[in-house]
């Protein structure tokens, strides 16, 4: 992965353009000594570091406008950062950038029941959204799997899921409003506490263009009234094909579970070894989750039981309790965790037809042999989104280089087969240099005409999502 | 001079070649048909990819709706957002296509659950302003590559590019619904439906309706809907006397705003928080129909007056569906945003060819 490198013109500016934004923002909201910067270098996808210019921390919308408005009248490039878990490099610096954190924006604006919404600032962490409305039985539905620590600013740049998506979409789903502050600080309200825009969608444009088209300081969410309850069951198979021929069967009986996790025999090895959750020795398990009062939850269950029954199940075990299903929950949650105890890993997120399921794992079986490390499979399989985890050694020297190789491999097969490269954790770095894979010349044309829109010197998150090649006479200084 | 294209090619090629302003239809459902040079979509019609198991159906933007809703219902399949048919209620005839819809983002009842049009639009073909094929989203419901102009086109109205093949997410088809009615006035309705979209029981359609009352929907497996309806039923007798029924046809006049077809005076429809509509019903004055908790308020008023005006403050947005009055059709966007409205106009449609017939006043009577 390469970035382009850094403009020495303002690298030598340094001193003057962090003069100017300490004289127009509180003097603890400008960060410039290099051992402090050092904490921004990167995001989750930690492979990559480079600390930045100068670190920003605004306390408000006006702030950030001033702040912007600077740093484009000096053409300085601006690196948005939530909450710093981009597994893609979402918000990893450059040299030459000001990175503007907008953790210090995080308080609850307004909570209308009645009309199902809340504003918050957009550094507010996506689980703290839920907080604030779960004492009334409200929650917010998008449920990353980094929940606890991530921003909501973050979660609409990528446009992030979940394992609920299924049932409740993603956050472009639930994403009712944004205040934008645009790189030469113009402020703009886009949506509000009301469904659908009047002209063109640009809610839905900004949400996921990974902070390249403004800053996102405050949101209006969607809140949904919590259910009654919910129940997972575990189902247990002896091959992957006839897992996914179960979850086509279950699609197509007309239940719609809020989750289908999926997990291979590898991810089921490692996380009974580290959880153990006590999950059954078999080739494929899933993990179904419904939701209802306990008449409407037996009704669900009982059809999917009907349906795994016709695909000879090795297991069918249903949560009679709150201990059971916690313990079904215990080994998906663990996965992840699970794979970082025994080894470094590559986590990625292609998404693929569902139809094409047992094809894609029989062929990353492949690839992963091919390539001599070990790929475990837990992913959400309602909706098709994988995600292969590749089993590397850091120290190994070439490991790297060979893990990175085999993801692309794998995600170019997603693609092949009618699917994306991302599902929900976005474009980045990652994977900009992959994006031809998927798109053509004029695909990628018809996107890069948007930012120049919104952000004519392409001074916001510039180097990211396309290759450097098909924004390099855009970047341009 | 009117074009009908049979394939994206040609389309395509069409467009580069076309020296000025054109008008595009899809079923003249909403527009009527065009004075000028004019490219029709029904050449470009038929399924091109349907996999039930994988709730994913691909179609070419020409295909009539109803041969969409037809192919889905073989399968116990439908469109999740039950789009809107708004031909009886603007007088307007044809057939409309699956193109329009998502022109549009007509969405009906159930988008107060499951979403409007752009939420089940996965991927969208489109051919731009300056004659280019530009391809976004895809077949899959989760997809964050590259930036979302699926969201951008849907409800673009044609203004940047001519829709050739659309990708939605579809949902299953319910063994059974039902209604609860509570029997309330317009003012009284919205804080009714807040309560049953606030609950617990999955709510796919809530509407106020003259003479019907406040209208709930559930559905879902038998045993299920039963309990819902029943919890429902109770939850709300606090407002006013409810009654469980299971007309479905019910719920297809609230589809076409049938409660204000064939009444005098401009149509008007509204989208604004919800809780105000009680108010901008009553400063309103005249007929109206309430739909997605009272989120769209639908509105006939005297001919000629600025409905918008009348209404204000409210959080949201104003339409004039029909007529032609002093009032601007759309809603008037701060200067900011139009700005980039504009921007996005200019980019994807360099010479202004979809500009005159996409920004024509209302164009039905």
């Amino acid at each position: 992965m390469q970035m382009p490198p850094p403009d020495p013109a303002i690298l030598s500016r340094k001193d003057q353009i962090v003069q100017g934004l300490r004289a127009i923002l509180p003097a603890d909201a400008v960060i410039d000594d290099p051992v402090e910067t050092r904490a921004y270098e990167c995001d989750a996808l930690s492979a990559y570091r480079c600390a930045p210019l100068a670190v920003i921390l605004p306390r408000s919308t006006a702030e950030v406008s001033a702040a912007l408005r600077f740093c484009h009248d000096q053409r300085v490039p601006v690196v948005p950062r939530g909450a710093g878990t981009s597994l893609a490099g979402g918000s990893m610096p450059t040299a030459d950038s000001v990175v503007l954190g907008i953790a210090r924006m995080n308080r609850v604006l307004e909570v209308d029941y009645a009309d199902r919404f809340i504003r918050v600032e957009a550094g507010r962490t996506n689980l703290s959204v839920s907080g604030a409305v779960e004492g009334a039985g409200f929650f917010y539905a998008p449920d990353p799997s980094s929940q606890l620590a991530c921003a909501i600013s973050g979660n609409i740049a990528m446009n992030s899921g979940g394992a609920h998506c299924l049932k409740y979409g993603v956050t472009t789903n639930n994403l009712l409003g944004v205040t934008l502050v645009q790189m030469d600080g113009t402020v703009v309200t886009l949506g509000g506490p009301f469904m659908d825009a009047s002209g063109l969608d640009l809610l839905g444009v900004v949400c996921g263009s990974e902070g390249q088209l403004g800053v996102v300081t405050e949101a209006t969410l969607r809140i949904l009234p919590k259910p009654e309850g919910a129940r997972p069951v575990l189902i247990a198979f002896g091959a992957n094909e006839v897992a996914g021929a179960c979850v086509a069967d279950i699609i197509r009986a007309g239940i719609l579970p809020v989750a289908i996790e999926f997990m291979d025999r590898p991810c089921i090895r490692a996380t009974e070894a580290f959880a153990h959750a006590g999950y059954p020795d078999c080739e494929a398990l899933l993990i179904v989750e419904v939701e209802g009062s306990p008449p409407e939850i037996d009704e669900q269950i009982a059809l999917i039981r009907q349906i795994a029954a016709r695909h000879s199940p090795i297991e069918f075990r249903e949560a009679q309790t709150e201990d059971e299903a916690r313990r079904i929950w215990l080994g998906r949650k663990a996965a992840f965790g699970a794979m970082g105890q025994i080894n470094d890993y590559m986590c990625l997120d292609g998404t693929i037809p569902v139809s094409t399921l047992p094809e894609v794992l029989r062929r990353i079986g492949d690839l992963s042999r091919e390539a001599g490390l070990e790929v475990a499979n837990v992913f959400h399989a309602g909706d098709g989104n994988m995600h292969p985890l590749i089993l590397y050694n850091a120290n190994t020297p070439g490991d790297l280089e060979r893990c990175e190789k085999l993801g692309a491999d794998i995600l170019k097969l997603c693609v092949e087969v009618g699917g994306c490269l991302t599902g929900e954790h976005g474009v980045g770095v990652e994977k900009r240099d992959l994006m031809r894979v998927q798109f053509r010349a004029a695909d990628l044309e018809a996107q890069m005409r948007v930012k120049d829109v919104f952000d004519p010197h392409w001074l916001l998150n510039p180097a990211k999502v396309f290759p450097l090649d098909d924004s390099a006479a855009r970047r341009a200084p | 001079m009117t074009h009908a294209p049979e394939t994206e090619a040609d389309l395509a090629q069409l467009i580069r070649g076309i020296p000025g302003p054109v008008a595009v239809r899809g079923g003249s459902t909403r527009a009527g048909p065009a004075d000028g040079p004019a490219i029709r979509t029904a050449g470009l019609s038929g399924v091109v990819l349907y996999e039930p198991a994988a709730l994913t159906l691909v179609v070419r933007a020409g295909t009539p709706l109803s041969v969409v809703e037809t192919v889905l219902a073989a399968e116990g399949q439908r469109l999740p957002f039950e789009p809107g048919d708004w031909r009886a209620v603007l007088g307007t005839e044809g057939t409309g296509t699956i193109g329009g819809v998502v022109a549009e983002n007509a969405s009906g009842p159930r988008r107060v659950q499951a979403g409007a049009c752009r939420d089940s639009l996965i991927g969208v073909r489109f051919v731009d302003g300056g004659g280019e094929v530009v391809s976004n989203g895809g077949r899959v419901m989760k997809n964050v590559t590259g930036y979302d102009l699926v969201k951008l086109m849907a409800g673009s109205r044609g203004r940047l590019g001519v829709l050739t093949e659309l990708s939605f997410k579809v949902q299953p088809a319910v063994p059974r619904q039902a209604t609860i009615r509570v029997d309330v006035p317009v003012g009284a309705a919205p804080a009714v439906l807040a309560a049953a979209l606030g609950s617990p029981f999955d709510v796919t359609g809530a509407a106020w309706v003259a003479g019907q009352g406040a209208l709930i929907r559930v559905e879902g497996l038998a045993g299920s809907v039963d309990y819902r309806a029943g919890q429902l039923r109770d939850r709300l007798s606090a407002f006013g006397e409810a009654r469980v029924e299971e007309d479905g046809a019910i719920w297809a006049g609230v589809r076409a705003v049938a409660p204000l077809a064939g009444l005098p005076g401009d149509l008007w429809r509204f989208h604004l928080r919800p809780s105000q509509a009680g108010a901008v019903a009553a400063r309103l004055g005249g007929a109206v129909m309430l739909d997605w908790g009272g989120g769209c308020l639908w509105a006939r008023v005297p001919r000629g007056v600025d409905a918008r005006a009348i209404a204000t403050p409210f959080d949201g947005h104003a339409r004039r569906m029909t007529g032609t009055g002093l009032a601007p059709a759309d809603q008037p966007e701060p200067e900011a945003v139009a700005r980039i409205t504009d921007g996005l106009r200019a980019a994807f449609d360099p010479r202004g060819i979809f500009a005159g017939d996409a920004d024509a006043d209302v164009l039905y009577p």
